[in-house]
Parts: structure tokens; C-alpha cells; sequence
């Protein structure tokens, strides 16, 4: 078994132990990036050179018997939406294709603070808008599993990335689905913490009310070490709540005692592959099995939350994507009659069509004379929607169910098809309009050999909960250990 | 043609804070350095997010509550949408439908009429400041230049119901409300710099035929002078009347137009008509929290509130016996320079004395020496020693005036003089107002004996001789006061 | 459902250059999408408040502190036109 296929916390160790440096670790991963991401096409910036300095000093520091960082010499890769000091963020955007921001994310600070290596930037939907990464304007990411198919998205580069075992650990943000889906499709962990849990500052805005980053790993107990990093207050983000971080990679192999299940009977009703449902379905046999209790509860609203959230993460998209004129970075025309013309013809070029697409419905849903029959009506279902998990989880301690009606679909099958392509998120976006935590973890295989995965939902600022059910689930199971051959 | 002018202000002006609205970035006029003064998160920088500054939230609340305005207990942050190259986001954080505060008024006193009128406000609110866009005057039609050096300054929109009815009131209202945010020390409102600007919405109410009718409004924008704001309704008006006379038009029969001011020419130009109708589709800043607040925290910051140029002038007239005149230059100079004269009041005991010393002596001071109150070297308890000491009668107003000048010239370059310099300078020079009357009568009696000639003319009634007697006395008495002098030396004479 | 017209105005308001077949496209599209969000017209919101945040939090606040800015050089150095102290961009017609 080489190097790349160790688990976080196996890297951790053998770092620790001296069975392998930083740079070596480091090494083997630029190795296989090199032999693989030709196929995969997970990163739009890979920075070997950098990233083995980085390696190099961490080896330094450890043999000099300084006290390291939790993710000492450990390779993460970041969705390329999340801004990196002196290295391009280019959103997957021909806006930002040359973007260089002067500053760094709160998360990689952290991350850095952490002595985590940091290898590269990952493709995703432009702006993080889709569910394909099909949508990138700067590069196309397949699927390890079949490379004929989406790697899901919008953070698809990421899950690939770790899928790929191209990195042990990456970064990714959900904004209706963006981790958990991908993670889905890809056959690993993706967790998407409770809003607040961390710092959303120099993370592109999509839709700031929905957003919020998260880890991918390929097993829990990594996606628990990464996200102990992630979260935390910043007083930069005014939305970033201030409680103290659980030591999240301590607790999640305590199982749960006790432990009630929530089923949601209508996600096993229409549209969803058969595949999928028997999977799930053993999935919560294991928690039975486990001594759980399982029990429905209702979540009547939820059926509306795709409109719902289509209608308020585009409304808040048309704002935050209106900065992109040409004016102080991006974009601009060559060619225009005057400033206006110049603005909407930078804009013009400089966007995708699904990015258009929904400025446009956002601009419009918040229109004069329609903003309180789409956007405001949107708001209060929203407050609904948040109203069933509230009372759900008065019953349960986290609700179980598949993270995406079927598996990987193929490339281009959906992309004529935007309202299609926006119901494969109708279990997943929920969680953001409420705010709460979610997790998506392996939990089978097609008979076509693609990844399935299991979402469990828990009240906010339950993360270590969930990690904890999550983990309780992954020990009896063996669908993370499975790596692509490609 | 009766008609009854309309007018109402919408008043910029940026707050004192240290740093800008949502970020670090220094809050200072800089307009020579332009884009020094830009962070991610006022330049719109992707990923970058705004974080409320606490003072700016506080001044406007003490400044609405000067302003008579209801405090709202919850408050929260909308987005203006619009695109401009000062506007780096393109959109314009500030308050919509909930601003922090509503329902105020100011009284305005108005000398040509000799009214008080209430101008009625309708909300004011927090919002950003854009950048500043520089246009090319050349005519070649070269780039315009941005600056962000001002974008997020903290700004106050007030907005004014259209109370007001002519172009002087427009005047003094803002010079009042100035005056006020002066005292409040909530901003600088330089106008040159842009710190207090204003838009003014002018129309007329036509009485015809039993009807009120209204005129299509007009704002014009952007006013930077209290001269431009007179002078441009002014201009404003008159073409408003010839309009209603030559093509007479209803309010709603013409879209409103908005107009700049060109104080060059005297004269308003039409701004070109926007692309489409403004449509900001406002929402709420998912970046920012609302804001709550409780009425202990309201009456705390009522309790920073000093007394106001309005309620210190009538203060200064009913309590002190200042003339209407006097009140009004000691309060115009600001609150600074108002609670010296305070302190110089309640240190000497007498309002006129001490309105007199400050408006003259100390103005006069001030203004060759180019200082401002503050670093006068003179502090109010001192000045105020000196005058009570003239009040008290121990020293004449000639002497106090040497003692002050003293005290003055003491401090050179502006060292701050202490109370007890007064004493020693009245010893050293003497100036003591001399109280033995038996002391005074020799002198007096020296001086007419020296002067038998002189003494006789007075005795015959030329009395412009009693001049140079007199003087001969002070010059041997210096704490002498010169109107006793000449009593005792009349009396002599004549009694 | 969205006209051209309509499309053509939401357009300008996001500032977006189309050509005439995106205009159909779009139509069409936002449409579909439009009409999907229909849905939304079943669910009795009345008494239900809006819900703009999922964060409860209120009163966050800065202290009134300055923290060093750009340097100029790094403010401009993504600006796609700039003389090297302000960012520039076509003339802007105000005063015509
Ligand atoms: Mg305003
Ligand atoms: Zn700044």
C-alpha cells in the first residue's frame, strides 16, 4: 500500500513516528498527482514548490522538537473560491481568471496556523454555482470512480482530489449541497457545519446566508481533524459565532449511547434510484443493529426547499456578483461604447451561463413589484422549513437519509437541464436554509460500481454528534476504504 | 400668481470615527493621496466581509436623539443596489425600511421673518460612503480617475419633511444643523470636503382657482456651500414660477428631474436622465447583523449629550442677561469655546463681564495669534481670577487688562499659566487697586499744588483740564481707579 | 411567464450584454424556473416572519480601531486599468 492511501489520522502518526517526513509524504503526493490528475483534472493550481517548502519546514521544525500544529505536514487541497495571499483564486471564473488577492481566508490562516502543507486550488462550478463541476469555465473534473461521469459539484475538484487520494484532505464550501454531494459521488466523507461554525471571510460569496465551508476526507475521523482546524470564531465575520470548538478528532470514536435515528419516509418516495433507497435503507439497519432508535419524524416543508432556495441564493448571488464590473479587478471588455456598455459587456464575457442564469433570476426575483412574491414569500417558507427540523430534532439526535436521489450522473446528461440538475439537490439543501450541520459518508456501491452515499442532518452546532454517528456507521462498514482504480 | 414654496433637504454627513464604517481603514480626508486608504473589505475585494464599527452606530444615535428623532430598538443593514466606479461593491450598504431612527424635528429661528419654525424629520439613517470619481474637464474625453479613499466612511442621511418654505430657511437650517453635529462632536461637517453635503427637493403649491396644486419636484444634488444651497433654490424657484407660467405642469405630468449645481455660472444644468429607472432592490446584507438596543443604552448615550447651541443661547440671554447679540457670537463659535466662556462665567461671577472679556479681548487674542480656543494659554479658570477680581473690586478693568496682557506675553509660545502668576504680576507692577482714601488725598492734594494754574481752570469750569490731572495721579497711584480720582479731585475743587 | 421585454429589462438592471438567442434562451430558461417556483404559492405564510438570517445573533461590532491598509500598489494590482494611483475607467457622462 503506498503512502496515499493512509488515512489522515495514519499520516498523523507515521509523521509522528518518523516512518516518513513531511517532504517525503508531500512527494508522494505530487507523485500522484502527477501520474493521475491528467484523468481526474481536480486542481486548476497545483503549488508542488511551495507546498514542499512548506513540508521541509514542518520536517525542520519537528526535528529541532518544536510543538507543531494539529495538520503538521499534512497535504490539503482548497476550493479555488477561497482566497489564497499571492496565488490565484479564480472562482473556475474567465471574471477572476487572473485574480491574485492580497489577502488570505480566515480558514487558511488557520490551516497555515495549523502547519498544514497546502498543495493546490480545486476546479469547481464557476462561483459555485452547479452540481457538476461542469460549469467551471477553467477546466473540466471527472469522476475517479468512471471517468465518463461528474465528480458532482460545486466543489467537485475537492472530492476528487481526495477520492483520487491525490490529497489526503480538502476544502470545500455548500452553499445547497456543494461538499455532501460531491462527497456522495465521489465515495468519500464531506461534512458541512452548522452556519456560524466557520469563518466565511475571504470565501467568494455565492450566497452569503447559505455558505459556509467544510472538510472532505476520505474517513470521518479526518474530516473531524480538519474541520477541529475550520471552525472557530473570527470577529472578520460578523456571522461567525462565538463558542468554543469541540476537540471534534478526540470524541468521534465515542459511540453514542442511546442514540434515535429520524427517517424521513418521503425521501424514499418519488424520484429516487432503487439503488440508492436499498442502500439507505441498509444503512439505517446498521444503526439498528447498533441499538438505535429509529423513528419518523416529518419534515412537511422540505418538499419546498428547492424553490426556496433557488429563489433566495440567487437573489443574494445577483448581489454579490454585481461587484464583477471591471472597474477594480476581473474582467474587463476590450471593447465598448461607453461605461455602461463597458460594464455589462466585461460581465457579458466574463460569465458562464449558468452564472447569468441565475444573476438573472436573483436580479429579477428582487425586482421592483415581484421581490415580495418570490424573495420575501421565500424568506418566510424558509423560516418554515427551519421550524420542522427545530421540532424534528426535539425527537431525534440526527435524521438519516441518502445525500443525492441517484449516483454520479454523465458528463453532459444534465447540462441542457438546469431545473433538472437543480432537483439531484433536493435533499441536501434543507440544511443550508436552516442553518444546520450535515455529513455525507460512503455507504454502498451501485451495481455499476458508483459511490452512494449516506446524509445524516443534526441540530446546529451538533457537529460532534453527527461525527460521532457518522463514525459509529463507517466502523461497521467498508465502503471508505474502497479506492478507485483508474 | 400665489404659490407657496416647497422645499425639503436630504443632508449627508460623515461621522468623526477613527476608522471607517466596516473596516480598519483610517477615516480621513486625503483626497492628495488617492487609494492609500483601501483594505479587501472597502475595496469590494471578493470573499471580503464588513464588520460594523461600534462608534458609528453610537454617534448616530446620540446625534438622532439631539435630533429628536424615536430611537428604533431593533435596526438592521439593507443593500442599495446600483452600479457606479465609486460604489467598488455595487451596492451601497444602509437602511430601508427600518432605520435606527425616525420622527424628529429642529426649531429654526428665522431673522427675516422673526419665526421659529419646526422642520419636521422624517427618519435619519447609517449607511456607507461611496469613493469619489474624477472626471476629465478636458473635453478629450480621457478616463475618469476613482479614488476609494473615502468608500465606507460612516454616513448620516437625514431627510427633512419638505417644511421648509424658502431658500434662507434652507440656509439656516443647515447652518444650525451643523452648528449642532459641531457641539455634538459627532462630525467636522467641513462642507469643502465634502463632511456635510446636501440635496435639496423643491417644488411649488400653486393656488388657482380655490385648488392646490403641486409642481413637478426637482432635487438638485450634490450642494457643497450654505451660499450654494441659497443661492441654488433661489435659482431653482424663480425658474419653477416662470415655468408654471409659461407651460404650466402638474406634479406626475413630467417624471422628476434631478439636477447639479454650478456655482460658477450661477446656474442649475439637467443630469442626464439614468439608463433606466432606479430600481435598488433593496434586501437585507446577509453579511450583518441587526442591531438591538435597550433604553438604558439609549439614556447612556443621551447622557453624552452637551448642551445644545439653541437651548445655551436662550440660557445665555434669560440667565446670564447676555443681549440676544452676544449669546448668539459666544455659541456660534462652538462648544469649546462656549464652555470657556462657562467656565470664565462661573469662576468671575458675571455673565456680561465675562461675555465682554471673551467676545473682545479673548476673541481678538485668538484671532491675531491664529489658536483656537483650546490651545489658548490663558485657561478659563485663570481669566476667570483676573475678572473676579475686577468684579470683586480689587482691581480696575485697566488693570485687569495689564494683568491679562501680562499673562499673555508670560506665556510666550503658548505655555499654559497658572492661577497664581495673577498675584505676583498685580504685586510686581503694582497694580492693586490702591483702597487707602488717605493715601489718595495726599497724592491729589501733591498734584493740584504742583498745578495751581491747571486746578484753577478746572475750578472756572474748563473741565477738559481735569484730564491731565488725573493722569499725573495715576501715574503716582497706579492701582488707583481713574473714575474715583477724578471724583475726589472735583470734589476738592469745586466742593 | 418572462417575455423578451421582461428578460430584456432584468438584463439591463444586471447589467448583463445578451445577444438575441441568449434572449430567448434566457426566457425560456428563467421560465421553467419561474414556473417550478410556483410551487411556493400552496404554503399559507401568513403570521410567518421572514427569516433573512439563521445565525440568531445581533449587536456584533467592531471596535473603533485603524488597522493598516494596502499599500496603494497592491490596492491597484488587480485593477484591469489603472495610471498607477487611481483606477480608471471610461469616461463617465454626468453633466451632459
Ligand atoms: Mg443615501
Ligand atoms: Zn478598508
Amino acid at each position: 500500500m503506498s503512502i496515499s492511501e493512509l488515512t489522515t489520522a495514519e499520516l498523523q502518526s507515521g509523521l509522528q513516528a518518523g516512518t516518513f517526513s513531511a517532504v517525503e509524504l508531500t512527494q508522494s503526493y505530487l507523485d500522484a498527482i502527477s501520474r493521475r490528475e491528467e484523468s481526474v483534472g481536480a486542481f486548476l493550481t497545483v503549488c508542488g514548490e511551495s507546498a514542499l517548502s512548506q513540508a521541509a519546514a514542518v520536517d525542520a521544525r519537528r526535528q529541532s522538537g518544536e510543538q507543531l500544529g494539529t495538520l503538521a505536514g499534512i497535504p490539503v487541497a482548497l476550493k479555488d473560491n477561497i482566497c489564497t495571499a499571492g496565488t490565484k483564486t479564480t472562482c473556475a471564473s474567465r471574471m477572476l481568471e487572473n485574480f491574485v488577492p492580497p489577502y488570505d481566508a480566515h480558514i487558511v490562516t488557520r490551516l497555515k496556523a495549523a502547519d498544514a502543507v497546502l498543495v493546490g486550488k480545486t476546479n469547481l462550478d464557476e462561483y459555485a454555482m452547479g452540481s457538476s463541476t461542469e460549469n467551471s469555465a477553467l477546466g473540466k473534473t471527472r469522476n475517479p470512480w468512471d471517468l465518463q461521469r461528474t465528480p458532482g459539484g460545486s466543489s467537485g475538484g475537492s472530492a476528487a482530489s481526495v477520492a483520487a487520494r491525490l490529497t489526503p484532505l480538502s476544502v470545500g464550501s455548500d452553499t445547497g449541497g456543494s461538499i455532501r454531494q460531491p462527497a456522495s459521488f465521489c465515495g468519500v466523507v464531506g461534512m458541512k457545519p452548522t452556519y456560524g461554525r466557520v469563518s466565511r471571510y475571504g470565501l467568494v460569496a455565492f450566497a452569503s446566508s447559505l455558505d459556509q465551508i467544510g472538510p472532505f476526507a476520505t474517513d470521518v475521523t479526518g474530516a473531524a481533524s480538519l474541520l477541529e482546524v475550520l471552525a472557530g470564531h473570527d470577529e472578520r465575520d460578523s456571522t461567525s459565532v462565538n463558542r468554543p470548538v469541540p476537540e471534534y478528532s478526540r470524541s468521534v470514536e465515542q459511540p453514542l449511547e442511546g442514540l434515535r435515528v429520524g427517517v424521513v419516509q418521503e425521501h424514499f418516495a418519488e424520484g429516487i434510484d432503487e439503488e440508492v433507497a436499498s442502500s439507505i435503507r441498509a444503512a439505517i439497519e446498521v444503526y439498528r443493529s447498533l441499538g438505535a432508535e429509529i423513528v419518523d419524524v416529518a419534515l412537511p416543508h422540505s418538499k419546498y426547499g428547492v424553490a426556496v432556495y433557488y429563489l433566495i441564493a440567487s437573489s443574494e448571488a445577483s448581489s454579490n456578483l454585481a461587484r464583477y464590473d471591471g472597474v477594480h479587478y476581473g474582467h474587463r471588455a476590450s471593447e465598448f461604447e461607453n461605461m455602461v456598455d463597458m460594464y455589462a459587456a466585461s460581465r457579458a464575457e466574463g460569465f458562464g451561463d449558468e452564472v447569468k442564469r441565475r444573476i438573472m433570476l436573483g436580479v429579477y426575483a428582487l425586482s421592483e413589484g415581484y421581490s415580495d412574491q418570490y424573495y420575501l414569500k421565500a424568506l418566510k417558507v424558509r423560516r418554515l422549513i427551519r421550524n420542522d427540523f427545530d421540532a424534528a430534532f426535539k425527537n431525534v439526535d440526527v435524521i438519516a437519509g441518502p445525500t443525492c436521489p441517484t449516483p454520479a450522473f454523465k458528463i453532459g446528461e444534465l447540462v441542457d437541464d438546469p431545473l433538472q440538475m437543480y432537483l439531484a439537490d433536493v435533499y441536501t439543501i434543507s440544511a443550508n436554509l436552516a442553518g444546520i450541520p450535515g455529513i455525507s459518508v460512503p455507504a454502498g456501491f451501485s451495481p455499476a460500481g458508483l459511490p452512494i452515499g449516506l446524509q445524516l442532518l443534526a441540530a446546529p452546532f451538533e457537529e460532534e454528534k453527527l461525527l460521532r454517528a457518522a463514525r459509529m456507521f463507517e466502523r461497521e462498514t467498508d465502503f471508505h476504504t474502497k479506492v478507485p482504480q483508474f | 400668481m400665489d404659490y407657496t414654496t416647497i422645499i425639503g433637504l436630504e443632508v449627508h454627513v460623515q461621522l468623526l470615527t477613527k476608522s471607517k464604517i466596516f473596516c480598519g481603514c483610517a477615516n480621513l480626508f486625503n483626497p492628495d493621496n488617492p487609494n492609500v486608504q483601501t483594505c479587501p473589505v472597502c475595496l469590494g475585494l471578493p470573499g471580503s466581509l464588513p464588520v460594523m464599527n461600534r462608534k458609528a452606530f453610537q454617534l448616530s444615535v446620540k446625534t438622532g436623539l439631539a435630533l429628536n428623532c424615536d430611537i428604533a430598538s431593533f435596526t438592521k443593514w439593507d443593500r442599495k443596489q446600483y452600479y457606479y466606479p465609486d460604489l467598488p461593491k455595487a451596492y451601497q450598504i444602509s437602511q430601508f425600511d427600518l432605520p435606527f431612527s425616525a420622527d424628529g424635528w429642529v426649531d429654526i429661528e428665522v431673522p427675516s421673518t422673526g419665526e421659529t419654525r419646526r422642520v419636521r424629520l422624517i427618519r435619519a439613517h447609517l449607511e456607507e460612503d461611496a469613493g469619489k470619481n474624477i472626471h476629465d474637464e478636458s473635453g478629450r474625453g480621457a478616463d475618469s480617475r476613482v479614488d476609494l479613499n473615502r468608500t465606507g466612511t460612516p454616513l448620516l442621511e437625514i431627510v427633512t419633511q419638505p417644511d421648509i418654505r424658502s431658500a434662507e430657511e434652507a440656509r439656516i437650517f443647515l447652518e444650525d444643523l451643523r452648528l449642532m453635529l459641531r457641539y455634538l462632536a459627532v462630525s467636522d461637517c467641513e462642507m469643502q470636503e465634502g463632511s456635510l453635503r446636501c440635496d435639496a427637493n423643491v417644488n411649488l403649491h400653486v393656488e388657482e382657482n380655490g385648488e392646490t396644486i403641486p409642481t413637478p419636484i426637482v432635487e438638485i444634488k450634490n450642494l457643497n456651500s450654505f451660499r450654494g444651497v441659497e443661492a441654488a433654490i433661489e435659482h431653482e424657484l424663480k425658474k419653477q414660477v416662470k415655468a408654471w407660467q409659461t407651460d404650466p405642469r402638474r406634479m406626475g405630468e413630467v417624471p422628476k428631474t434631478t439636477v447639479g449645481w454650478d456655482a460658477n455660472r450661477n446656474a442649475t444644468f439637467e443630469q442626464r436622465g439614468k439608463e433606466e429607472a432606479a430600481d435598488y432592490r433593496y434586501f437585507p446584507d446577509p453579511d450583518l447583523c441587526p442591531v438591538t438596543i435597550t433604553q438604558e443604552e439609549v439614556d447612556e448615550i443621551r447622557s453624552t449629550i452637551c448642551e445644545l447651541p439653541g437651548v445655551r443661547r436662550t440660557r445665555y440671554v434669560s440667565e446670564l442677561g447676555l443681549t440676544p447679540y452676544d449669546a448668539g457670537v459666544i455659541v456660534d463659535q462652538g462648544a469649546e469655546f462656549a464652555s470657556y466662556f462657562d467656565e470664565v462665567c462661573v469662576t468671575c461671577g458675571d455673565g456680561k463681564q465675562a461675555a465682554n472679556w471673551v467676545t473682545q479681548d479673548v476673541q481678538r487674542e485668538l484671532n491675531e495669534r491664529k489658536l483656537e480656543i483650546g490651545e489658548f494659554p490663558v485657561s478659563a479658570p485663570v481669566l476667570g481670577a483676573v475678572l473676579k477680581k475686577v468684579v470683586d473690586g480689587e482691581l480696575t478693568i485697566k488693570s485687569g487688562r495689564e494683568v491679562f496682557a501680562t499673562l499673555l506675553s508670560d506665556a510666550g509660545d503658548g505655555t499654559r499659566i497658572s492661577a497664581e502668576r495673577i498675584d505676583a504680576i498685580i504685586a510686581d507692577k503694582g497694580l492693586g487697586k490702591e483702597q487707602d482714601t488717605g493715601k489718595i488725598d495726599a497724592v491729589i492734594q501733591a498734584v493740584l499744588d504742583r498745578n495751581a494754574a491747571v486746578a484753577e481752570d478746572v475750578r472756572n469750569g474748563r473741565m477738559q483740564a481735569v484730564g491731565p490731572l488725573i493722569g499725573q495721579v495715576m501715574r503716582e497711584l497706579k492701582g488707583a481707579d481713574a473714575k474715583d480720582v477724578r471724583q475726589m479731585i472735583l470734589d476738592k475743587l469745586q466742593g | 411567464m418572462l417575455t423578451r421585454e421582461d428578460v430584456e429589462k432584468v438584463a439591463g438592471l444586471a447589467r448583463l450584454k445578451l445577444t438575441e438567442e441568449e434572449i430567448s434562451e434566457m426566457a425560456d430558461k428563467l421560465s421553467q424556473v419561474i414556473s417550478y417556483v410556483t410551487v411556493l404559492d400552496e404554503v399559507d405564510v401568513s403570521n410567518v416572519e421572514p427569516m433573512a438570517h439563521v445565525a440568531d445573533v445581533a449587536n456584533i461590532f467592531r471596535e473603533d480601531a485603524v488597522r493598516e491598509s494596502l499599500p496603494r500598489e497592491a490596492a491597484l494590482d488587480n485593477a484591469p486599468k489603472s495610471d498607477g494611483k487611481y483606477f480608471l475607467v471610461p469616461q463617465i457622462l454626468e453633466n451632459a
